[in-house]
């Protein structure tokens, strides 16, 4: 890592710019599954999937975490460090939210008795939005250690690299997510 | 900032050894320095070295199932000591067959050809021909090895199961894929599979993340990209189609995982099988295809396009000529890159595809043909009235060059979906892709190893056991390859496990006697080459001179065995583009050298 820092000052930090790239390939992942679901809906015996309400709580938890870390890393930048332990524990705190809305989500899509059985809309939705949160732990797990560090950072001076990326993957899935729904509202109705 | 930085690497100073020596780097113990090491020419080494063992591996088992096709009727007994059941009485049993054929390709084309390959000499020649200390996050590249190494053991051990390796083929086409009970093959071996592959499009996605951020970002002062050696360009389009493809790649897997495991049936539809009828309906095992083959097609370019960057670097090193069109080879490559993407259908032309879409495919797919056949002429035309050292690395890029073109040409055959109506699935699409792509890479590989190896190992490899290893393969190559094309022209389907019921295909046995003989032949200098490489490791002749074959790039400025962090002073800045050769009388000038004031333009 050393031998990173040590590189003459750029335009960008090649770990902000690793993870612009890494978006790009979610993004292919995402394209791929949710252009796999386009193909199925114009073919015959398609099951549509109507979306139950809980998402948009999701939707509005994920929005709001956000706000709180973008919130975060100003805060960071401005060497308020209370104020930053605070923003990023409400993060990881909505995060989780997040993920227990989606999970009250598939429980209901299950009561209505959509299943893995099939290959409906039902079915990718389990595969995508599953997938989604996937994504949204792996984030989450980072957000946490970085909030645990934040109790325990000796140095004085440190580089705000980390946050922002970790910020940055967070807006990410968070505009994943707002894809997603408009995608399921627009296209997995019919 | 650089306070900061300044204060940070100072502590780390003082906590390892005490002194505010900053730079210095301090012993490393073994496992730092040989194993869980972050120096990328260690980590290329890494991927080298695993990657010889599984061509060892795959190579193998085609000689095998090769000692089927060419003597369907004699008894080995010798398998049957070693393969037990699997080679009952001698003979390999279609369940063993469909294995060796499938772990042959899935491990050829993924471990050898993309980690092995790509991961070899992207590693070790990205930050060295760039000026860069290391990659833009080491730490990330030591895992991208080592997922590849854990893909690796699952992948092994999915050879040692009790039913057998996955034998669903290396595209792992659904339903047959997707159902436990259409044979042995579909139970826990393509489980294996799956998980293995899913870890390494784990391991290639770290590679590739890294190697574009650092070609990107990390270029030392004066190394514009329009002055990067064409290897860097290569493994930087590789690069970019390994991380927007593979992606999707790992999407068809998983779908392919809940249709295996969860009951879904994205892939499954109206199936009877063993007098059973599945429950399984609306599915698609056309989707899983496009999914597939949206990877599928860029990754003949994941493979093809290092060995195709290397190959101009050798051959204009050898040649002592600058090459011919940098900025044309640059543009192909683009748009090789660009194209790759949009021809994923042309291996789908008799799946029912809409004929009318088939044919914008084989437009696509023809105008590849172009920036092909530019990539030649620029290779013909550098050797062209060269002065050239025919070293074994620049005879394997001739050959290369050879291979591109023969297999290049039965590639237009084979784009055409009505004349591949005829060729589909036959010996011929085997020729083709073998030499063009597979043979024709493992070219290029050879070439970067014979080239590079005194920059890896400070030492050469012995050259006479490297002639003997070009022309055996080079002539073996093409008998074993060129004859496939007149069996598939004669409709001889491939993956077949005895085609002795077929009296039109009886007048090719002798044929295919005479190909499992040279395979073995061959096979058997590939080992020979294995040797060589490790005998030349401990034993080989010293490298004594800091650039041994008068070339213009970095990595010949550095040290005969450098450490991490490659240079030990500043990194040297760069000042001109690497193709300077044969110029103003002098045989080369090295890109660190700056412009002369009467020197003239290149």
């Amino acid at each position: 890592m050393e031998i990173v820092g040590n590189q003459e000052k750029q335009k960008m930090h090649p770990h902000k710019f690793t993870l612009w790239v890494a978006i790009g390939s979610l993004v292919m992942m995402f394209a791929g599954l949710t252009s796999a679901f386009i193909v199925k809906s114009n073919q015959v015996n398609w099951k549509p999937v109507s979306l139950p309400r809980v998402f948009w709580v999701s939707t509005g938890i994920i929005l709001l975490s956000s706000l709180a870390i973008q919130l975060a890393v100003r805060s960071f930048k401005n060497r308020e460090m209370n104020r930053y332990r605070l923003l990023t524990g409400i993060t990881v705190l909505l995060g989780a939210a997040f993920l227990v809305c989606q999970w009250m989500g598939f429980r209901e899509l299950w009561a209505q008795q959509i299943t893995f059985r099939g290959a409906g809309g039902g079915q990718f939705l389990y595969v995508i939005f599953g997938l989604h949160a996937l994504h949204v732990l792996g984030g989450l797990i980072a957000l946490f250690i970085m909030f645990i560090k934040g109790f325990f950072g000796k140095t004085k001076l440190y580089s705000s690299v980390p946050v922002e990326v970790a910020a940055t993957y967070w807006h990410f899935v968070d505009a994943l997510w707002i894809y997603l729904l408009v995608f399921f509202l627009v296209i997995g109705k019919n | 900032m650089s306070e900061a930085i300044n204060i940070h690497s100072g502590a780390a100073g003082h906590a390892v050894h005490h002194d505010d020596h900053g730079h210095g780097h301090p012993e490393q113990s073994f496992i730092s320095k040989y194993i869980f090491s972050m120096d990328h020419k260690t980590i290329g080494k890494q991927f080298l070295i695993t990657g010889i063992v599984w061509a060892i591996i795959g190579g193998l088992f085609s000689v095998l199932f090769r000692l089927q096709l060419g003597f369907p009727d004699q008894s080995f007994p010798i398998l049957e000591t070693f393969f037990g059941h699997w080679a009952k009485g001698g003979q390999i049993q279609p369940e063993f067959y469909y294995g060796l054929v499938t772990i042959h390709g899935t491990v050829l084309v993924f471990f050898v050809l993309t980690a092995g390959l790509s991961g070899t000499f992207a590693n070790l020649l990205i930050p060295l021909q760039i000026g860069a200390r290391d990659m833009a996050s080491p730490f990330l590249n030591m895992l991208s090895y080592w997922f590849f190494f854990i893909a690796s053991i699952i992948m092994l051990s999915s050879i040692f199961v009790h039913t057998g390796p996955a034998s669903g083929g290396w595209t792992m086409y659904p339903p047959l894929s997707a159902l436990r009970q259409a044979g042995d093959g579909q139970k826990i071996g393509t489980d294996l599979w799956l998980i293995a592959m899913a870890l390494f499009i784990v391991s290639s996605l770290l590679g590739g993340l890294n190697y574009i951020s650092t070609i990107l970002n990390m270029r030392t002062k004066g190394m514009s990209m329009t002055r990067l050696p064409l290897p860097v360009w290569a493994m930087f389009f590789t690069a970019v189609l390994g991380v927007l493809s593979f992606p999707v790649l790992l999407s068809g897997a998983i779908l392919l995982i809940f249709d295996r495991n969860l009951g879904t049936s994205f892939y499954l539809s109206d199936i009877v099988i063993n007098g059973e009828i599945l429950p399984n309906e609306g599915g698609s095992a056309i989707l899983y295809q496009h999914l597939f083959w949206f990877l599928g097609h860029p990754e003949v370019y994941i493979i093809l396009l290092p060995a195709m960057g290397m190959v101009s670097e050798i051959l204009s090193v050898n040649a002592r000529k600058p090459i011919f069109g940098y900025m044309a080879m640059l543009g192909s490559m683009f748009s090789i890159a660009v194209l790759a993407f949009l021809v994923w259908a042309h291996h789908m032309f008799v799946t029912g595809l809409n004929p009318f879409l088939g044919s914008v495919f084989v437009l696509l797919t023809l105008l590849i043909a172009v920036p092909s056949a530019i990539k030649v002429f620029n290779w013909l035309t550098t050797l062209w009235r060269g002065n050239i050292r025919f070293t074994p690395a620049a005879l394997f890029a001739i050959g290369f060059v050879s291979l591109f073109i023969s297999g290049g040409l039965t590639g237009i055959f084979l784009g055409n979906s009505t004349i591949d109506i005829h060729l589909h699935d036959t010996m011929f699409v085997v020729a083709h892709f073998h030499i063009v792509m597979g043979v024709a890479s493992f070219f290029g590989m050879f070439a970067g190893v014979y080239h590079w190896f005194p920059k890896m190992f400070g030492r050469y490899l012995n050259n006479t056991l490297g002639y003997l290893h070009f022309w055996v393969t080079m002539v073996g190559a093409y008998l074993i390859f060129w004859p496939m094309h007149y069996q598939g022209l004669a409709g001889m389907p491939r993956r077949y496990l005895d085609k002795r019921g077929w009296v039109s295909f009886n007048q090719f046995a002798d044929l295919d006697k005479m190909i499992t003989v040279v395979s073995i032949i061959v096979f058997a200098v590939q080992l020979m080459f294995v040797f060589n490489f490790f005998y030349s490791i401990f034993k080989g002749r010293k490298v004594t001179s800091q650039n041994p074959w008068g070339a213009n790039t970095l990595e010949w400025t550095t040290k005969i065995k450098p450490g991490h962090g490659n240079w030990d002073g500043e990194i040297p800045e760069v000042h001109r583009w690497p193709y300077d050769y044969a110029k103003d009388g002098r045989e080369f000038i090295p890109q660190t050298e700056p412009v002369g004031a009467n020197e003239s333009k290149h």
